[in-house]
């Protein structure tokens, strides 16, 4: 079958060039951990630690042995699934990975929905009229975006929508207090509600989400909307569209048959980047939204020196961006076929 | 029904009574506030079991209003009308009442006939007895606090039949029965626990850290870490009197600005623990409430084990030298109590005291030139990251005063996770500031912490023998001892004068309430929601 199919044969020789990027990230992740300086032990000692208790807490997180040994311990646990016990939030790594990766994923990718649907449009028509009022609205909305910081917009966002105007909800994270979650299917609210049919408790969700996805969004918007601008100028100015125009084509067809579809390819690698940027400035998102996602998370248990919530973050996010890297190069493929697989 | 908690049964449970919280905006919003409040505070509960290594600091709250103790603290008003705990008064809440032998080595207390555990079953003097073994047994901080109270070892405590609990004690101390209210000894339910231990774990802290088993005034109806933690009345409590909240949602939000925002709006009732700053712009428009903390002092402390400061007139100048005016408005905002420009005559043995320093550069001047360091000499001042919003300010102005007396400051800045380490643990810090505060709430627990030869808090490494001597003598003596007070008043003149740390201010927890009252201070700074009211 493998042979049969190219495409097949191609996806699982890219998914198999991921295992020693994982392999590298699994030792480095413990390296660096173990090479950041402060003692955990101290730490979770508590206020009060004597010297005594400081060293039965050493023992009891298995940091009295050595490095190697503590290494092989990690990747035996790791075989089995176990991504080892976080100390700073008191639960397994997994299950807090499965429980806020999906809320990180739910606010970055509305987040990325929100902003090709404004960058998108707004790049292809500054392209199409160069130097008319759009391409100016186009270059002030995207110097805006990039230079407003996303924890200043956030809070501004707060101040005007919900303390003076009150038309939003509390920025009290996922849901309000007055909602229970909804059942865990996915993990994201908004499919997880849609699902039981509730939709009273979806309507609560995405009013959560608007105020944080559009402050993450403003910020996406520039290298979106810059780069589809870009893309479409050289594509319109390309001797196919020429030739096309020449042949008497619609303007229509012109512009998304031929010239579009061109410009698609450097978008698409930029939305890859856009998304995992998007991933890192979650963090100050989070903190003002009160999302309970994985940005904070890690941060949090980065400044604590909790190694194995850091290295379950890390290496989750190296299989992320495994994943998300083969999905770009897949739809590569499905937006040009020139790009085969079978070149590489 | 199912006993089964699922999401329906919750909600059908919630409509089935119309007292209970709304749970849609559907409900009429006049039925949301009374017997509901919202919390908002920034730090993560991360367990449920403060036994637990590893349990943070916001997690204490779960043991104060889950769980019962033998014995509590009274309540007193504080001078700006709010309340706080009285240190001075000790009040039964599974105790029925005790006695002390006549050598003060035996304690027997009379449990409650009535006290009942969440699941029905009565509370025994057994499970007294296990509860405080499991303290005194897991290691870490619950241990230790117990030792402060001289309760080390299991075979101190004997259940004599179920509802007569004694404890022997090694020797007779006043920071016993304190110790006993403090949250570390609270009463768990061992038949559950024991029910769910396992070889490997026999105190059950796997079981207990997800699921308390308790009797205390409120039961945890949901709790998801990072997020919120839900409290549900108790309404069987015979600790205290009923509380008349329901339901308290305790809301984590990390940002300041959104919790003065929400607080603000009035859609939280309390936001706890909120920076000087905010609490002193909205002193105005809401209640807020700032304490200054019990037998907590922010210092600037000169490590002996650093050459200069050995010199006498080099901490003294240092001393004159700090602007603490300017520090107290910059870093606290006023919030606080100031600790400079004090008697230096000691006539009384309340602690934190004003020291006799103020602001006086030509007198700073005068003792650096009387040193062994007349041209000054450098020194890195070490601050905390995760303590920056005091420590910031107050570095940059005793870097710039301390330039005028010569002696030039470089700042550095500590990461959180290393700073424990390398301030208490190695106290390798040349000059640094430093807050320790202490729960039981006199000044000989304060110096045998802070001014005693290698004890933690003691990051100056400071050692004075007569001080060594003094803090061991007065450590276990009552305070209405005769001998008492000269020697307290004997340990402030001394550490005043050699200036191990160089008292700033006393800082202050602010809670800022709109629309509820009762809130009360506690020494531990955590919330305790029992006597909270909705208005």
């Amino acid at each position: 079958m493998l042979a049969t199919s190219p495409r097949l044969r191609a996806t699982v020789l890219r998914v198999a060039q991921a295992i020693p990027v994982v392999v590298g990230v699994v030792i480095i992740s413990f390296l660096l951990t173990r090479a950041l300086p402060g003692d955990p032990a101290v730490y979770f000692a508590g206020v009060a630690a004597d010297t005594e208790s400081i060293e039965q807490t050493r023992v009891a997180m298995g940091l009295d042995k050595p490095l190697l040994q503590q290494f092989f311990i990690y990747v035996g646990d790791l075989s089995r699934g176990d991504l080892g016990q976080s100390l700073s939030s008191g639960r397994s790594v997994a299950e807090d990975l499965a429980k806020r990766l999906p809320a990180s994923l739910e606010l970055t990718l509305s987040a990325l929905l929100l902003a090709i649907a404004i960058a998108v449009p707004l790049g292809v028509l500054a392209a199409t009229r160069p130097g008319t009022w759009v391409d100016h609205l186009c270059r002030v909305i995207v110097t805006a975006g990039v230079s407003l910081p996303t924890f200043f917009t956030g809070i501004l966002l707060i101040y005007i929508f919900y303390y003076l105007l009150g038309v939003a909800p509390s920025p009290l994270g996922r849901l309000d207090f007055i909602y229970l979650d909804p059942d865990h299917v996915t993990g994201f609210y908004l499919i997880d509600a849609a699902l039981m049919g509730d939709w009273e408790t979806w309507r609560g969700a995405v009013r959560q989400l608007i105020l944080p996805a559009s402050t993450l969004a403003l910020f996406t918007l520039a290298p979106i909307a810059r780069m589809t601008r870009a893309a479409m100028l050289t594509a319109l100015s390309s001797d196919f569209i020429r030739t096309a125009r020449a042949a008497g084509l619609s303007s229509r067809t012109i512009l998304y048959r031929y010239a579009f579809r061109n410009a698609l390819l450097p978008v698409m690698t930029t939305l890859g980047m856009v998304f995992s940027f998007a991933l890192g400035a979650n963090v100050l998102v989070e903190k003002v939204f009160a999302w309970p996602g994985i940005g904070s998370y890690a941060v949090e248990a980065l400044v604590v020196s909790d190694y194995a919530a850091v290295q379950g973050f890390v290496l989750s996010m190296a299989l992320l961006f495994v994943a998300l890297n083969l999905v770009i190069d897949l739809l590569y493929a499905a937006i040009d076929p020139r790009i085969g697989f079978s070149s590489k | 029904m199912t006993n089964k908690t699922s999401r329906r049964n919750f909600l059908k449970m919630g409509a089935a009574s119309a007292s209970v919280l709304p749970f849609l905006r559907a409900m009429p919003a006049a039925a949301q506030g009374s017997d509901t409040l919202v919390v908002v505070t920034g730090t993560t509960i991360n367990s449920l079991d403060l036994h637990r290594s590893g349990t943070s600091r916001a997690s204490y709250q779960v043991g104060i209003n889950c769980y019962d103790r033998l014995l509590s603290f009274g309540t007193k008003q504080t001078p700006d009308g709010g309340y706080s705990y009285d240190y001075q008064v000790i009040e039964p809440e599974l105790a029925e009442s005790w006695t002390e032998s006549e050598d003060g080595l035996t304690l027997t207390f009379r449990l409650k006939p009535n006290a009942k555990f969440w699941d029905g079953r009565k509370v025994t003097a057994a499970d007294v007895k296990w509860s405080f073994d499991r303290a005194v047994s897991v290691g870490g901080f619950p241990t230790v606090q117990m030792k402060a109270g001289g309760l080390e070892r299991p075979e101190q405590f004997i259940a004599v039949d179920d509802e007569t609990f004694v404890i022997k004690l090694d020797r007779a101390s006043k920071l016993t029965i304190p110790d006993l209210a403090v949250p570390v000894p609270y009463i768990m339910n061992s038949v559950e626990a024991l029910a769910n231990a396992t070889e490997d774990d026999p105190w059950a802290t796997e079981y207990l850290h997800n699921t308390p088993a308790g009797s205390g005034a409120y039961k945890v109806a949901r709790w998801t870490p990072g997020e919120q933690l839900v409290y549900e009345r108790n309404d069987e409590w015979v600790g205290g009197p009923l509380p008349a909240l329901r339901r308290v949602v305790i809301r984590e939000v990390p940002s300041p600005a959104t919790r003065r925002a929400l607080v603000e709006r009035g859609d939280v009732q309390v936001a706890f623990d909120i920076p000087d700053k905010d609490a002193a712009e909205l002193a105005d428009t809401l209640d807020v409430f700032s304490t200054p903390v019990e037998n907590c002092i922010h210092c600037l402390n000169p490590n002996f084990a650093f050459e200069p400061f050995q010199d006498s007139n080099v901490r003294k100048a240092i001393a004159y030298a700090i602007p603490y005016e300017d520090i107290f408005q910059a870093a606290a905002y006023g919030r606080g109590l100031p600790m400079w420009g004090g008697e230096e005559e000691i006539n009384d043995i309340a602690w934190p005291r004003k020291t006799q320093y103020f602001t006086d550069l030509d007198k700073a001047r005068e003792l650096m030139a009387a040193s062994a360091y007349p041209d000054g000499f450098d020194v890195p001042l070490s601050i905390s990251l995760d303590l920056a919003s005091w420590m910031e300010p107050t570095a940059l102005l005793v870097q710039e005063a301390l330039g005028q007396i010569g002696i030039n400051v470089t700042i550095e800045k500590i990461p959180g996770a290393n700073w424990r380490t390398a301030v208490l643990v190695e106290k390798r810090l040349p000059l640094h500031l430093e807050n320790f505060g202490g729960w039981l709430n006199t000044p000989d627990y304060y110096f045998f912490w802070a001014y005693q030869d290698g004890h933690l808090f003691n990051s100056s490494n400071y050692r004075n023998e007569e001080i060594e001597e003094l803090t061991n003598a007065t450590l276990h003596m009552p305070m209405d001892d005769p001998e008492y007070a000269p020697k307290i008043k004997r340990m402030f003149e001394i550490v005043l004068d050699e200036l191990p740390r160089i008292p700033l201010y006393q800082p202050a927890l602010n809670v800022a309430m709109n629309g509820a009252v009762g809130y009360e201070f506690w020494f531990h700074r955590q919330l305790d929601v029992r006597p909270i009211k909705t208005v």
